[in-house]
């Protein structure tokens, strides 16, 4: 019965799109991956370049004073400690180099598709399913197109980073800015405000700590897809993890994992109490 | 015209997603069930108000009569569905994005309920704020806005923020940043409902004080009619969309319009709004200082009085003659009566509220005078006068 039902061949469809087209797109794709490429390696490089105890320092520094936490500059310290002494510091700092930039593109795309979702129902109708789709359709099934587009090696990752981070941004950006209340918004047009006056003196300043909560949230995906990105090239962290899965070596699973911990804890807590300062 | 600052011409504003049918419809006098059957809400139909300068208009009605709604087609907050809103002769209603907002920026301000002040910004920058959106260099907004914080007595807190301050402090915020730009036109939307009672009636005795010294006009929207009385000079008393009456809030207490407008001023203190001068009458009868006491005696027979009101030719009071102090004057021959005069008695000014005037008429039956600032006999009060204002407009 079920074999007599026409079946759309939705593979070969797609394959054949893709087949037909990657001529046409890839030129255009090579040109954003050496770009992004060179920012990655350059930035990756600068905090290799950097002397580790610097870096622990000025991160210790920076929370005491920036995020008025003592004591959990104490503890960034301690942590970054122990990935130097598990020798994990260059591979935390290639990962760290990659979640970061994959932070900063998603939040540059992702905010300001925020903000049109925010304001505008139409286009948050349109943008929010794609966001789901994003989210949803399960990470594997895109390093195949990002590696056609962009092939092996860090920017391949970093697109894959990127479907997956961009998403909290988005949203809560768009839930930051429909949160602000409305008497606000009334009060500030009462006085005679223009659009981008609402949007930048009002809107945007309430909505900051929703965004910042999205920022957390975007860290957090790409440092998680940075372990599934290892497999198209992302090195750092995530490959010791995946070659610790090939070679079922338990131990330096247990390493490259808990770097990652490590980072995921650092980033989280720092970004959480940026938003709390706001 | 000349004398008109806000004239509301035939207004209609209908919430819903095809509100000219909906108006059309009402025009053509459809049913309004049948209207508003689809998710429609007439919300204002058929206003035609006159607003003076200068003066405290209060919209008054209950939720859901459009007084809110009303208030915000008068700063284009809300587009009407039909009709004009005229500020100073030039039509809200035809304005483009461009001339709508320069008008809010220059002519009229808005106070809310909620406060609507910005949370990220401090008291300071909160009452600057209507400035900065206008391009006003920081030094000059900032002295405005000093001042306007002077003027509701919030020095000394301009560096706070919003939530460190009580409700009332906080509606003085709102009220110190719609008095910066300078307006014409101050709109207060349920400004101080807010406010727990006490602090509610500082806050009117305190508008009512600026406003003496601001004369701005002023359109206050409450639902509360004990408010709307204190403070406004008229009063439009909504429902449904539709205007009830129009008036001071004496001819609204007084000869109410319908049986809804009736119901809703029942409950109403009267003696707390009425003054002496509203329930006083001419004296029955006055006696003349140089009159002898054989004569007085005869007035007072003649009116069956049991006291009388002695004046000078110029009608300023000299005091109150007894009828047994009239009789002990007969009995000893006097040819004056200035000695029988009685000074123990109760006199006040024609602006004092009916309330300060129910204690003494309460402890004794004598009448009470109402003099001018000159001492001026105007009028007398007697217990009945009261009684029968009370019941005015029943009749």
């Amino acid at each position: 019965m079920i074999d007599n039902i026409p079946v759309i061949p939705l593979a070969d469809i797609i394959n054949k799109f893709f087949n037909n087209n990657i001529d046409k797109i890839t030129p255009v794709t090579k040109k954003i991956s050496s770009g992004l490429g060179v920012f990655i390696d350059g930035f990756e490089s600068f905090l290799n370049f950097m002397n580790p105890f610097v870096f622990i320092i000025i991160i210790g520094l920076l929370t005491w004073f920036l995020l008025k936490e003592k004591k959990l500059s104490v503890v960034f310290m301690v942590l970054l400690g122990v990935i130097l002494v598990l020798g994990l510091w260059k591979d935390a700092m290639s990962t760290l180099a990659l979640v970061i930039t994959g932070t900063i593109v998603s939040l540059i795309i992702g905010v300001p598709i925020g903000i049109a979702s925010g304001l505008n129902d139409t286009a948050e109708k349109i943008i929010r399913p794609i966001m789901d789709f994003m989210q949803t359709l399960p990470s594997f099934v895109y390093l195949i197109p990002a590696v056609m587009f962009f092939s092996l090696g860090k920017v391949a990752a970093l697109a894959a980073i990127l479907i997956f981070s961009m998403p909290p941004a988005v949203r809560l950006t768009s839930l930051g800015i429909r949160e602000v209340p409305e008497d606000k918004i009334e009060a500030s047009r009462s006085f005679g405000a223009t659009k981008s006056q609402i949007l930048f003196g009002v809107q945007l300043p309430l909505a900051l700590k929703t965004i910042m909560t999205g920022v957390n949230q975007s860290i957090m995906m790409a440092l998680s897809m940075s372990v599934v990105a290892a497999m198209i090239g992302a090195g750092g962290l995530g490959r010791s993890v995946l070659t610790a899965m090939q070679t079922v070596d338990i131990g330096m699973g247990v390493e490259g994992g808990l770097g990652i911990v490590i980072l995921a804890i650092i980033l989280d807590r720092a970004t959480e109490k940026l938003a709390q300062k706001n | 015209m000349k004398d008109v600052k806000v004239s509301i011409r035939d207004l209609y504003k209908v919430f819903g997603r095809r509100p000219q049918r909906v108006y059309e419809g009402l025009l053509e006098g459809k049913d309004r069930g049948e209207l508003t059957k689809d998710n429609h809400v007439i919300a204002l139909e058929d206003v035609s108000l006159d607003i003076m300068p200068g003066e405290v208009f209060v919209i008054m009605g209950l939720s859901g009569s459009g007084k809110s709604t009303l208030a915000r087609c008068i700063n284009g907050l809300i587009k009407p569905t039909s009709g004009s809103v005229f500020i100073d002769d030039e039509d809200l209603t035809k304005m483009n994005s461009k001339q709508l907002r320069e008008t809010r920026r220059k002519k009229i301000s808005m106070v809310f309920q909620d406060f609507g002040l910005f949370p990220h910004l401090n008291v300071l920058d909160n009452v600057a704020y209507g400035l900065k959106i206008q391009g006003i260099d920081e030094e000059e907004r900032y002295d405005k806005a000093d001042e306007a914080i002077k003027q509701v007595g919030l020095d000394g807190w301009k560096m706070k923020y919003p939530d460190q301050l009580s409700g009332g402090m906080q509606q003085r915020v709102g009220i110190a940043r719609a008095l910066t730009n300078d307006p014409d036109i101050l709109i207060m939307d349920e400004a101080f409902s807010a406010l727990d009672p006490l602090i509610r009636g500082d806050m009117q005795d305190e508008l009512i004080e600026l406003q003496r010294v601001m004369k701005k006009t002023i359109i206050f929207i409450t639902h509360d009619l004990d408010e709307a009385i204190k403070i406004g000079d008229r009063i439009v008393l909504m429902k449904d969309g539709k205007v009830i009456q129009v008036g001071t809030s004496k001819d609204i207490l007084m000869n109410p319009a319908d049986d809804y407008v009736r119901r809703f001023v029942e409950d109403i203190d009267k003696n707390k709004v009425f003054t002496a001068s509203q329930v006083m009458r001419d004296p029955i009868a006055l006696a003349d200082i140089t009159q002898n006491p054989e004569g007085i005696m005869e007035l007072i027979d003649e009116n069956e009085l049991d006291s009388i009101f002695v004046v000078n030719s110029n009608n300023v009071l000299q005091g109150l003659l007894r009828r047994e102090d009239i009789e002990t004057a007969i009995e000893e021959n006097a040819r004056n009566i200035t000695k029988y005069l009685d000074f123990d008695f109760t006199k006040v000014r024609k602006n004092r509220v009916l309330e300060s005037l129910l204690v003494p008429l309460a402890n004794s039956n004598e009448p009470i005078a109402i003099v001018s600032s000159e001492n001026k006999i105007l009028g007398v009060v007697v217990r009945s006068y009261i009684f029968e204002s009370m019941v005015g407009g029943k009749e």
